[in-house]
């Protein structure tokens, strides 16, 4: 079914030369992501529609989305550990990577933007009730830009697991939250970075509500010895892969 | 060439003090529910509603973002190339439900934007629903109640006639600026359409 035959161009400056480009948004992508209706995480149960999406062709307004400049970020909204008097508690680890296509292709100066719980796996939100401290020198939300690679750095706290009520002793893996925009609305993301290794991933409904095991491990971030700075903090990667796809690239010159 | 794109994961029952705190929380809103600037041309209008879930229930903690046109049919967004919009009208919009359920966005009424045939769509706004217990946001479109172009939009004609009413906000009487009023529905009688996009 020609469903994603929709397209445009995009002109960007890319080795010198201008490239015009024209971006499909195959549905067939979003295969990767969990379906709506995940048993399991009990929340979703009736949260989710039970009358299939329908089908349409993308026009200008799915194939578009919003531009920024720099003035939605200030200088140090990328690092959450100097927001407050001091610093706050936890180990202080550096999380960065890639937003790419689904070719590969650095999406450049996209908004980033991400929130968290603290080292103890609290969140500030008043609705949070876990019994364990706030810490006053932590928000835990950020943003940043990428660049004009699409690369993307915070610096922050590595958050703790969390008690949640969906089942019996249930808890969160370690994760922090993200969104992101890309080319068009319809490469909105928001997903959780996990950190390599965590136990809880076996019995995590939200995490394994991602059933394909590869997509699943896509959302695992890599610890990054080589970004890992001596004597102040670890480095984690986690690239994102946004949907787009380059169908027909073309050299105007 | 990647090898897949990073699934969407929900937002979690914690997404306010981190996407739309909305001075409630310490951190600064990126983007919030007025998208009307002070060069815009173009009727102002609120789309406001409330959002429920299977059991009828409002839902507290959505986030509600759309994307449109300007009032001559344009997308700040230079990939749109048939014409420079001629203000700072960006076109996006976030707001997180309130404790019953209540979104609003205040903007500008879209103008006609056409399909990939260049056909002309009907005036609409492109809305993604995000929350608690989502794993995927949700994509729908808003049109608008009285507008005669709603009959032979191509988008309109895919869908089922008898759930058309859940994507058209009617226009409610009153002074001031024009309000339309559209609830989502997640799940359960008159279900929100939602697209496969």
């Amino acid at each position: 079914m020609v469903r994603d035959g929709a397209r445009r161009l995009l002109t960007m400056r890319e080795d010198q030369q201008e490239v015009s480009m024209t971006f499909t948004y195959p549905v067939t992508s979003n295969a990767a992501h969990p379906a709506s209706l995940s048993p399991g995480y009990k929340s979703s149960v009736l949260r989710a529609p039970m009358k299939p999406l329908i089908p349409m062709r993308h026009t200008l307004t799915e194939l578009t989305g919003p531009v920024y400049g720099h003035e939605t970020v200030r200088e140090h909204d990328n690092d959450l550990t100097i927001q407050h008097k001091s610093e706050p508690l936890g180990e202080r680890i550096i999380v960065h990577g890639h937003v790419q296509d689904e070719d590969g292709r650095g999406v450049p100066n996209v908004l980033v933007e991400l929130w968290q719980a603290n080292a103890c796996g609290r969140y500030i939100h008043v609705r949070d009730q876990h019994p364990a401290p706030l810490d006053p020198n932590f928000t835990g939300a950020g943003r940043t830009q990428s660049d004009a690679s699409g690369y993307y750095k915070f610096i922050t706290i590595k958050p703790g697991a969390y008690p949640w009520g969906n089942h019996h002793n249930a808890w969160r893996p370690a994760h922090i939250h993200f969104s992101v925009f890309g080319h068009a609305f319809i490469s909105r993301l928001v997903t959780q970075m996990y950190f390599p290794g965590d136990p809880l991933f076996p019995f995590d409904p939200i995490f394994n509500a991602v059933t394909d095991e590869k997509a699943r491990m896509r959302m695992v971030s890599a610890f990054d010895l080589e970004s890992t700075q001596p004597e102040w903090a670890l480095a984690y990667r986690f690239n994102i892969v946004l949907r787009g796809r380059n169908a027909t690239p073309m050299e105007n010159n | 060439m990647a090898e897949g794109i990073t699934p969407s994961q929900t937002v979690g029952p914690f997404i306010k003090y981190g996407l739309t705190p909305n001075g409630q929380y310490d951190w600064n809103d990126a983007f919030t529910n007025n998208l009307i600037t002070s060069d815009v041309s173009g009727d102002r209008i609120r789309v406001e509603g409330r959002v429920f879930d299977g059991e009828g229930q409002p839902v507290p903690d959505c986030m509600l973002e759309i994307w449109q046109a300007d009032a001559q049919g344009r997308f700040s967004d230079p990939q749109d190339k048939r014409a420079l919009p001629n203000s700072s009208f960006k076109g996006f919009g976030r707001c997180g439900t309130d404790a019953d359920g209540h979104y609003s966005f205040d903007t500008i009424k879209p103008g006609v934007v056409p399909d990939p045939d260049g056909k002309p769509q009907a005036p609409h706004i492109l809305l993604a629903v995000f929350g608690r217990g989502m794993l995927v946001q949700l994509y729908t479109r808003i049109y608008f109640g009285g507008e005669g172009g709603n009959d032979s939009d191509p988008v309109l004609a895919l869908v089922p006639a008898d759930r058309r009413a859940t994507l058209i906000a009617a226009r409610e009487a009153g002074s001031g600026n024009t309000v339309y009023r559209l609830d989502i529905r997640l799940q359960g009688d008159n279900e929100t359409v939602f697209f496969d996009i």
